[in-house]
């Protein structure tokens, strides 16, 4: 039988969840609150009053092209980072995992990126692809004019998803390794001795046995993608050239806080948020039948 | 089925070196158990044989060919793990049919030798079982198809038996003695339970501190242990040991308090001894009995069908195994008694085996 330590009065339970609830509600369910009202209303620019417009808000964000171009600038970018960083991370923590030399370093240095703000590393990164001076200068030495972000729509979103899967691969990599880890090595000795090569054992053992986390991180990586992704617009691209970069997370704050539009960012939020939660809802109906769970 | 060559194996972990050089041959169809303590180096040998651990110097050689550099599936080898290391998103069927269907056999014939296999274990109920619903034997003899089924030219066991309950492993001792009847394969068994490896063994290979101690029938292991160390870890309670002091009339025991009347036969006078014992060869007598050794009786713990008596002999520890129906009161006086031929000699500082007397049991022919 399991024991379970159990508080004598359940006004003691209370008390302990409560400062939890606090922060939860002060900073989660308030603000959404506040954006599903807002998102009902016509807010003033500068204060003084709101006028109830029902889902107009709505109506006018969905008919217009701007928005549409938007919903598949971040669509795109959360599948092409999202898979590129997973790939990257899985492919350092299985070469890790194999002990090459130097493993031991790579396991402290890798999560560092994590670490790093959004804004500072999209600055770094905003030098190191800079078209004039930076690293690709010398690509575009050899070929004149192959790579300007400034002007060229697909090289802003490539600048922006390579910063952004830079961020967290060093994230990724880390539980990959942890779930590699865990996999006990007579497992990957029994495959060996059952004839199975390196490859075949990557995609007969670890793989099958990795899905969980596989699950976890791609969930995690999609979510983030959407929010995580707006100090690195920010700073590198401000969502052009073009809108070519105008994620749905750097639109609100622009039509929000640059625009004045309080009442139509309130409801862009409110789709991002429905979005997030229908993509979330679809990874656990689907993908989640094919995890292993051990 | 293939012969086993051992020569001069080593192994280092950086600069530390684990088996210092082990000669072997281990002959087709045989089975040998590795017997020895845990961080003996057995399990390594093991491996190395495996080809899960490389060899650091010398050469294995499998049916004459060295197969130092080969990598583990060009070996013909199949492993049986300690913790069986079945594939725990695989059911039982695909755990016993991976290593065909790497080998790339068509489906219709694995399903047809898997159904073999499984007949002979007696796992048809639970092909489509996953290890985790299955119960420590059951596991265990998925394991063993694992191995079986590719009809390997070696069986190598890595402490197979060490992780089920007693009974179990009594049960499975003797499957994996009727299956090696039946297979006939070459087997090399690692173990540090010496009733495991006296009852599977048709060769025991006595292994300590990186260095093979012993090599022989379990019986002649038994009664011509090669070394002090094989004397005392073979055997269950294990051979008594007195240090003693060869002298004219035989032998001085315990620091001079206890004295032997044996003939020295060759042995210098003053060298340094240690007499082992087995507590099976001592007979408990009445004390004051003409050239018995007094001793106190310190504890009885009852088996069933014997006793082990504990008795203190001026402080050292020394045990009795009797059958008979005696029941000596803890703290009463006892006489020991016991043949000449059943003392065993080794030498004080390097502990081997010093042949003063002849073996008590004849040596079967190999």
């Amino acid at each position: 039988m399991e024991k379970r330590v159990t508080f004598g009065k359940w006004t003691i339970g209370i008390l302990f969840a409560v400062p939890q609830l606090i922060l939860i509600f002060t900073f989660f369910y308030w603000p959404a609150g506040q954006a599903v009202y807002w998102s009902l209303t016509l807010q003033q620019p500068w204060g003084g009053g709101n006028i109830w417009v029902g889902l107009d808000n709505f109506r006018s964000i969905l008919a217009n092209a701007d928005y549409w171009n938007s919903i598949t600038a971040s669509l795109v970018f959360a599948g092409i980072s999202t898979g590129l960083a997973m790939l990257i991370a899985l492919v350092l923590a299985t070469l890790t995992d194999r002990q090459l030399a130097g493993s031991r370093l790579y396991r402290v240095v890798l999560i560092w990126p994590y670490g790093i703000a959004a804004p500072a590393l999209a600055m770094a990164f905003r030098f190191i692809l800079a078209p004039e001076a930076g690293f690709m200068a010398a690509v575009n030495k050899v070929w004149p004019g192959f790579w300007d972000p400034g002007l060229n729509g697909a090289d802003a979103m490539a600048s922006v998803i390579i910063a952004f899967s830079w961020k967290y691969v060093g994230y990724n990599f880390i539980f990959f390794l942890a779930a590699l880890q865990a996999i006990p090595r007579s497992l990957i000795e029994a495959a060996a001795m059952d004839g199975s090569g390196v490859i075949r054992r990557f995609w007969d053992i670890q793989f099958p046995l990795i899905t969980p986390t596989i699950f976890f991180l791609l969930v995690i990586n999609i979510t983030e993608s959407f929010q995580d992704s707006f100090g690195i617009v920010d700073i590198m691209t401000a969502g052009g050239p073009a809108n070519a970069t105008n994620l749905m997370v750097y639109k609100i704050y622009s039509d929000g806080f640059k625009g004045l539009d309080y009442s139509g960012a309130a409801a862009q939020s409110i789709i991002l948020m429905l979005l997030i939660i229908v993509l979330t809802i679809f990874q656990f109906r689907f993908i989640e039948r094919r995890v292993h769970y051990r | 089925m293939a012969s086993i060559t051992i020569r001069d194996v080593r192994k280092s972990y950086a600069k530390i070196e684990v088996v210092h050089g082990v000669n072997l041959d281990i002959a087709s169809g045989e089975f040998v158990v590795i017997l020895g303590p845990s961080g003996c180096g057995k399990s390594t040998l093991l491996r190395m044989i495996a080809g899960l651990e490389e060899i650091s110097d010398g050469t294995i050689a499998i049916d004459g060919a060295v197969v130092n550099k080969l990598e583990p599936r060009e070996r013909g080898c199949a492993m049986v793990f300690q913790n069986y290391a079945l594939y725990p998103h695989m059911s039982v069927a695909q755990n016993i049919g991976y290593s065909l269907k790497v080998a790339g056999v068509p489906a219709a014939e694995r399903v047809q030798r898997i159904q073999a296999v499984a007949r002979i274990l007696e796992l048809e109920h639970l092909l489509d079982r996953k290890p985790m619903a299955l119960s420590g034997g059951q596991r265990q003899r998925v394991a063993m198809g694992r191995a079986m089924i590719r009809e390997p030219k070696v069986f190598l066991f890595d402490e197979p038996l060490s992780n089920l309950d007693a009974k179990l492993r009594v049960q499975m001792r003797s499957e994996i003695r009727k299956l090696h009847r039946r297979l006939s394969a070459t087997s090399v068994f690692v173990t540090h339970d010496q009733v495991e490896a006296m009852t599977l063994a048709d060769r025991l290979v006595v292994m300590n501190g990186g260095r093979v101690e012993q090599v022989g029938t379990p019986a002649q292991v038994y009664s011509r242990p090669a070394s002090r160390f094989v004397a005392t870890f073979v055997g269950a309670p294990a051979m008594n040991m007195l240090e003693g002091t060869v002298t004219l009339e035989g032998l001085s025991l315990l620091g001079g308090s206890r004295r032997l009347a044996v003939s020295r036969a060759g042995l210098p006078v003053g060298s340094k001894v240690a007499v082992g014992i087995r507590p099976e060869a001592v007979r408990m007598v009445a004390p004051g009995t003409p050239g018995a050794l007094a001793a106190t009786v310190d504890l009885v713990e009852e088996l069933g069908a014997g006793r082990v008596v504990y008795v203190d002999l001026d402080g050292a520890p020394f045990s009795v195994v009797t059958s008979e129906t005696v029941h000596p009161e803890p703290g009463s006086a006892i006489g020991l008694q016991f043949a000449e031929s059943d003392l065993h000699f080794f030498s004080s500082e390097t502990g081997s085996r010093l042949d003063v007397f002849k073996a008590s049991v004849p040596e079967p022919a190999l």
